[in-house]
């Protein structure tokens, strides 16, 4: 067990350092940061010697080297635009979107599992209809089109949440800044949280369906039947637990993603959070934030899935003996 | 009194295409300590029947008429939740393959209990011992350590011996086992018969065993009952039926089991297959793979009647007033 936490944790370094690779050597390429840091009177001597105090002039490897070793010291460089250690700046903004995808990554398991199960165990219900009906449009529609949709039910025409922000923000000792203290920040995160879940609760909800289609045709839910078990033991027990496999695979993907497509979602809300931060950083070519920003959605990913493996071994028997022998 | 008599059972399938009738006008008993072996071919309804007593045909399946009696309680019409109760505690069942009849992710102990505890009022220590009994009972060795064990860490013979154990959990007085063999090899076929049979004799369970295989009819049923395209065609002692087949279509059966020491170009077999459900001809179903068919078996059906083996009944026109097989 302890070996294999061991070979993942070597394996997602590596693909962290990938990641790095990539992202760095991407990004200078999309535009010369100088031409944005510096005024109009600025002389090309004056843009060489900034060049050069940014080390932008070094071969590649010595730059990449150079971004390693700080990054891994939790330093990623100044940000270009905003003239400050990109890590105070990521600091500020991560609480806003992990708080976001917290809060939808929670609706999408609730209503995906709860809708699933429904749709599933009682697939000729009308209710089950409308619900599969409904996911449909979650699947099929663009995400800011349904920010866009309940920013103008609820924030123009009913005038009952806000359209855009976090609303009231209260700074914990840590450092960490939470809307989730204050009615307003609750009241400001529901639109942005169900427009991002909405996606994720559909296509959580639809591979719970199949795979309770699936499981209860199965001969041990028959034979559980057979002897006489309670249809809540045998739909909440047996054949709910065996539908989790892939519905935690997809789960621990769909909230990486979630961290990725918040981006759109902070966009059309304002969301003070890495998504827009991203934005920004893109269109001023402010290469430290963007690397920052990947190298730390890499992580993230890379975490969720280490826990994804391991949750495996707690729900799957089988699974633990072959690593075991 | 029998453990269990069905009367005139039917079942029958609605379709687009009309109603299917897989179940005709069967009935048969089954006494405590008995063992009554259901044969017949994929898709006679032997299964089906098994299913219709303990309640769990697959919509839109439904019984449509006769009466299943239960240690003298009627139990065609009870309520899902009625007939929750009775399976499990009072009908045990065990299924063909036991590699899928368990939930991989429940330790064996879990499921024991948890059978235990849904019919029993008593406390988890209680089904706890109770469930090792069981295990002991089975021939499963080392019961206390293997209470703790994955369904995927016994062999297939060992998982059908936990199948069993988990019919029996509450002591029923009927056990359905429905090809509880098939999927073991020969070996292993022959210590669960031998374990069926011990239970069934000490426990005076009356069981029903569903199979198409005569060797193991032969070696473990007391009685043995033929169904031919959902009607029963042949019931009786399992010697005298194996013996002295009296149906056409049960000799046609015996005689398709090859002998050791034959040395034979083609098996034996009846020319022809059943009819399906809906094609079924008039009159006897059998008649047109029959080589003793008479004009009357193309137009009606043939009661069961007695044989001059004692105890032996055969749904033939042969029968006709008593006469004997010709």
């Amino acid at each position: 067990m302890l070996n294999f936490i061991l070979k993942r944790l070597v394996q997602s370094a590596i693909v962290m350092l990938v990641v790095a690779l990539l992202s760095f050597f991407l990004f200078n390429f999309v535009g010369d940061p100088i031409s944005n840091m510096v005024g109009q009177e600025s002389t090309t001597k004056d843009m060489e010697e900034l060049r050069d105090q940014l080390g932008l002039n070094d071969p590649f490897i010595v730059q990449f080297g150079r971004f390693v070793v700080n990054a891994v010291q939790g330093d990623f460089g100044i940000s270009y635009r905003l003239q400050r250690p990109v890590e105070d700046v990521v600091a500020e903004r991560m609480p806003a979107t992990l708080e976001l995808v917290f809060v939808s990554a929670i609706i999408a398991i609730l209503l995906g599992v709860a809708g699933g199960l429904f749709t599933g165990l009682k697939k000729k219900h009308w209710f089950s209809k409308v619900i599969l009906t409904g996911s449909l449009v979650g699947v099929s529609l663009p995400t800011f089109v349904i920010g866009i949709l309940l920013i103008y039910v609820f924030a123009v025409k009913f005038q009952i949440l806000p359209s855009f922000g976090r609303g009231e923000v209260v700074t914990l000792d840590s450092g960490w800044t939470t809307g989730l203290l204050t009615l307003s920040g609750w009241k400001a995160i529901i639109l942005p949280s169900i427009t991002l879940a909405l996606y994720q609760t559909t296509l959580i909800l639809r591979i719970i369906r199949s795979e309770m289609l699936e499981v209860m045709r199965a001969d041990f839910i028959k034979f559980a039947r057979a002897r006489g078990l309670r249809q809540r033991d045998i739909n909440f027990g047996h054949a709910l637990k065996n539908t989790l496999i892939p519905v935690i695979t997809v789960a621990g993907l769909q909230i990486g993603s979630l961290i990725a497509f918040s981006i759109i979602t902070e966009t059309v809300f304002q969301w003070p959070g890495m998504g827009s931060l991203f934005i920004q950083a893109v269109q001023f070519a402010d290469v430290p934030v963007m690397s920052a920003y990947l190298v730390m959605v890499a992580f993230f990913f890379v975490m969720i899935n280490l826990i994804v493996d391991l949750l495996y071994f707690v729900v799957d028997p089988r699974l633990r003996v072959e690593v075991r022998g | 009194m029998s453990v269990v008599d069905i009367e005139n059972l039917s079942i029958e399938f609605p379709t687009r295409r009309g109603i299917l009738k897989a179940i005709e006008g069967l009935s048969f008993s089954i006494e405590a300590g008995e063992i009554l072996g259901v044969v017949g071919e994929s898709g006679a309804g032997k299964s089906l029947t098994g299913n219709a007593i303990v309640g769990l045909l697959e919509p839109p399946g439904r019984v449509s008429g006769g009466k299943i009696t239960l240690k003298g309680r009627d139990i065609t019409h009870l309520s899902e939740n009625e007939m929750r109760r009775v399976r499990g505690a009072e009908i045990g069942v065990i299924f063909q393959d036991p590699l899928t009849s368990l939930n991989p992710l429940y330790t064996v102990g879990k499921q024991l209990t948890q059978t235990i505890l849904t019919h029993r009022n008593i406390s988890y220590s209680k089904a706890k011992d109770r469930a090792i009994e069981l295990l002991t009972e089975v021939g499963i060795p080392a019961p206390e350590l293997r209470f703790d064990a994955f369904p995927h860490e016994f062999s297939g013979g060992m998982r059908q011996r936990v199948v069993i154990a988990l019919a029996l959990c509450c002591d029923p007085s009927l056990i359905i086992a429905d090809e509880p063999t098939t999927a073991l090899d020969v070996s292993v076929q022959a210590q669960i018969i031998a374990l069926l049979k011990d239970l069934s004799r000490d426990k005076g369970v009356a069981t029903m065993l569903v199979t198409h295989d005569m060797g193991v009819i032969a070696e473990a049923a007391d009685r043995v009952a033929v169904i031919y395209s959902g009607r029963l065609v042949e019931i009786g002692d399992v010697r005298s039926v194996i013996d002295a087949p009296k149906h056409p279509y049960t000799r046609g059966l015996m005689d398709s089991i090859p002998q050791i020491g034959q040395n034979l170009k083609y098996l034996p077999n009846i020319e022809g297959a059943m009819p399906r459900l809906d094609g079924r001809p008039d009159g006897c179903a059998f008649n047109p793979r029959c080589k003793m068919v008479k004009p009357v078996c193309r137009e009606e059906i043939a009661a069961l009647r007695a044989t001059e083996n004692a105890g032996q009944m055969a749904a033939c026109w042969i029968y006709d007033g008593g006469h004997k097989y010709v």
